[in-house]
């Protein structure tokens, strides 16, 4: 295995960047560092079920919310040590996705999405029907400190981006390896062709529980994240909007590679926050540049997925190719071959979209 | 008894509102294969173009008729500028695509009108109807919510079936490239069916915003309760909107009324969720599903 060094590599670099980006930019940065990582574990996970199984999901904020009310419950009532606690949290949201995965496995496109949809309206409902477990609309406090070896005066804010960005690469390692081995090969053939796989003797419907499995363990594990980083679990903060965030941060990210979830997550926290710099600094009135953002996001998301089709990283891929010449392409291509995609039909992808464009 | 009454007549009149929502999703389906997530936005600006223009000019039926004639408009415009571009790219694209749109028409009204609830006024009465001093907890205005989502079903099914225009809607829906080589412009068919889909949309967002209020997230909840509907009934089936459109509102209605309190409202969407779960195990591609296709 000459790729597992290699990843290693990236991810020992990253987290020095990280390390690095978080002792020099400013506590407001920082939390920004923390919540993007907290997105990329989320998303990491969507680009999985979707991208490598086929399936969609409407519904992964539930499992956020599973997740953090787990972490804030145990913390509040056992006060165990946090990363015990975020393993748990990890557990139960998995045992979760099971159930979900269990009862979706037949369902198809529209239909998954519109049961996911739902689990990610109601389940947040769950926490106001029964305040006097779950704090109701106020939700509950989650307490979390820096560790007593980094000294008194370490910030927080640095403490929570290395705690989450840790887990997000992490996260990310595993499922690079997930995605390359018998698992992730029998995703991608069951995306492929249901019929083919099955006769190939895969089980089907065990693979595509296996996905919801593994993308609702990520989603538990960014909602402990998240807990942790704003301090406060509230059914506010765990909308069908977190949800619906999360899907499309997978595919304008691009759903064929891993590093499109830190392209998503990068455009779903930094471009709302710079628009609303921009429109503040321009003295807009509160009610327009308070919704500017939103509107813009929207404009976003559209041009995005007229403009790259197959997300940011099948963009760059391709600005990438059309620099170093086609024989260099398979080569970055490899980080985590685009899905529906063999590696020896690199091509295939571009091409075949021409032919549907002008039928 | 007259309790069990008034939960059921409740029930149809939020019901048919699910079922117009639930209809446009599916004149859209039938066509472009693909659920319009911005189909409640669409709606929502369609009802503050309406109450904009009751302001202006003191009527309602002005408001009412315009709001319709806007989301012939929006549907089309939103067809054309934006969904089409999308056809030949991966089948996500087109919905994120929509869920952009939604985005974008929700930060557009918070924009142009602020985010403040505004009350939304009624063509009829709104004090409720009696039968020999039993009240049956429904009003005149909801009595014409129902009478006019039936009557814009019974239109739609009319051109379907008896009209040329019907039958190439019909035949594009079947087979958009045979509809071609019979010499239908599909294309055109197709922003035809999301013009009426804005249609039936923006005659839901009118008639359920007196109940509601208007503000830009008004009409989330009533698009997740319509999808929800159109999934039940099978996206594919116009008569499975309305049935799953009616199991809803009264399936939501009785335990909104018969729990009651704070609870009762909370856990609406888990009893939605219980029933799509319910349906969807026993058949997987909805009530009314044509016989399955599976790609092979």
């Amino acid at each position: 295995m000459r790729t597992l060094p290699r990843r290693l590599g990236v991810a020992i670099v990253v987290a020095a960047i990280v390390v690095f980006l978080s002792i020099k930019l400013n506590a407001f940065r920082d939390y920004q560092i923390a919540e993007i990582a907290v997105y990329v574990t989320a998303v990491a996970g969507l680009t999985v079920l979707t991208g490598l199984s086929g399936q969609i999901s409407l519904g992964n904020g539930a499992f956020m919310a599973i997740g953090a009310y787990a972490t804030a419950l145990l913390l509040l009532h056992l006060s165990w040590p946090f990363y015990l606690v975020l393993v748990i949290s990890g557990a139960v949201a998995a045992v979760a996705g099971a159930v979900v995965g269990i009862a979706a496995a037949r369902l198809r496109g529209p239909y998954l999405a519109g049961a996911t949809l739902l689990l990610g309206v109601a389940l947040p409902a769950i926490a106001l029907a029964w305040p006097g477990t779950f704090g109701g609309d106020q939700g509950l406090n989650v307490v979390f400190t820096t560790p007593s070896f980094l000294g008194a005066n370490f910030p927080l804010t640095r403490w929570q981006a290395w705690v989450s960005a840790a887990v997000a690469l992490v996260t990310l390692l595993l499922l690079a390896n997930l995605g390359h081995s018998r698992i992730g090969r029998n995703w991608r053939a069951v995306s492929d062709d249901e019929v083919a796989a099955a006769l190939d003797g895969i089980n089907v419907a065990a693979a595509r529980v296996r996905a919801f499995v593994v993308s609702a363990t990520c989603a538990g594990l960014a909602g402990s994240l998240l807990a942790i980083v704003t301090g406060l679990v509230a059914p506010g903060a765990y909308t069908i909007t977190l949800s619906i965030a999360l899907l499309t941060a997978a595919v304008i990210g691009g759903l064929g590679s891993l590093l499109g979830a830190l392209w998503g997550s990068l455009i779903i926290v930094l471009v709302p926050t710079y628009i609303t710099d921009v429109s503040t600094s321009h003295g807009l009135s509160s009610t327009v540049g308070a919704n500017i953002p939103i509107a813009a996001y929207g404009v976003v998301l559209i041009l995005v997925m007229l403009l790259f089709p197959q997300g940011i990283q099948g963009g760059l891929m391709r600005l990438i190719s059309a620099f170093l010449g086609p024989d260099q392409k398979s080569r970055t291509g490899r980080i985590a071959p685009a899905p529906h995609v063999t590696p020896s039909a690199d091509q295939a992808p571009a091409s075949q979209h021409e032919k549907e464009g002008t039928s | 008894m007259v309790e069990f009454l008034q939960f059921t007549l409740n029930g149809i009149v939020f019901g048919m509102i699910y079922a117009a929502i639930a209809l446009s999703l599916v004149l859209i389906w039938r066509g472009t294969r693909l659920v319009n997530f911005a189909q409640g936005a669409m709606a929502m600006i369609t009802t503050y173009i309406a109450i904009e223009v009751i302001y202006k000019t003191h009527s309602y039926w002005a408001g009412f008729v315009i709001a319709l004639v806007a989301g012939l408009v929006l549907g089309a415009a939103s067809e054309l500028t934006v969904v089409r571009p999308t056809k030949g790219k991966p089948e996500l694209n087109a919905v994120i695509v929509t869920i952009g749109l939604l985005i974008f028409f929700e930060g557009l009204a918070g924009m142009l009108f602020g985010g403040q609830f505004r009350s939304f006024p009624t063509g009829f009465s709104v004090t409720g109807l009696k039968v020999g001093g039993t009240a049956l907890g429904i009003s005149r205005f909801d009595v014409f919510t129902v009478v006019a989502v039936l009557l814009a079903t019974l239109i739609l099914a009319v051109v379907f079936r008896y009209t040329t225009a019907g039958l190439r809607m019909r035949a594009a829906a079947l087979n958009a490239t045979i509809a071609r080589l019979s010499g239908i412009r599909v294309a055109r068919v197709l922003t035809v069916g999301w013009a009426l889909a804005g249609l039936l949309g923006a005659l839901a967002g009118v008639l359920v915003s007196p109940s509601t209020f208007l503000y830009p997230n008004s009409m989330d909840a009533i698009f997740v309760f319509g999808f929800t509907a159109a999934v039940i009934g099978g996206l594919d089936s116009p008569v499975g909107a309305v049935v799953g459109g009616l199991l809803l509102g009264l399936a939501l209605s009785y335990v909104g009324g018969y729990v009651g309190g704070s609870v009762g409202s909370e856990i609406t969407s888990l009893v939605a969720l219980g029933i799509l779960v319910l349906v969807l195990m026993v058949r997987p591609n909805g009530l009314f599903a044509s016989a399955r296709m599976r790609r092979v």
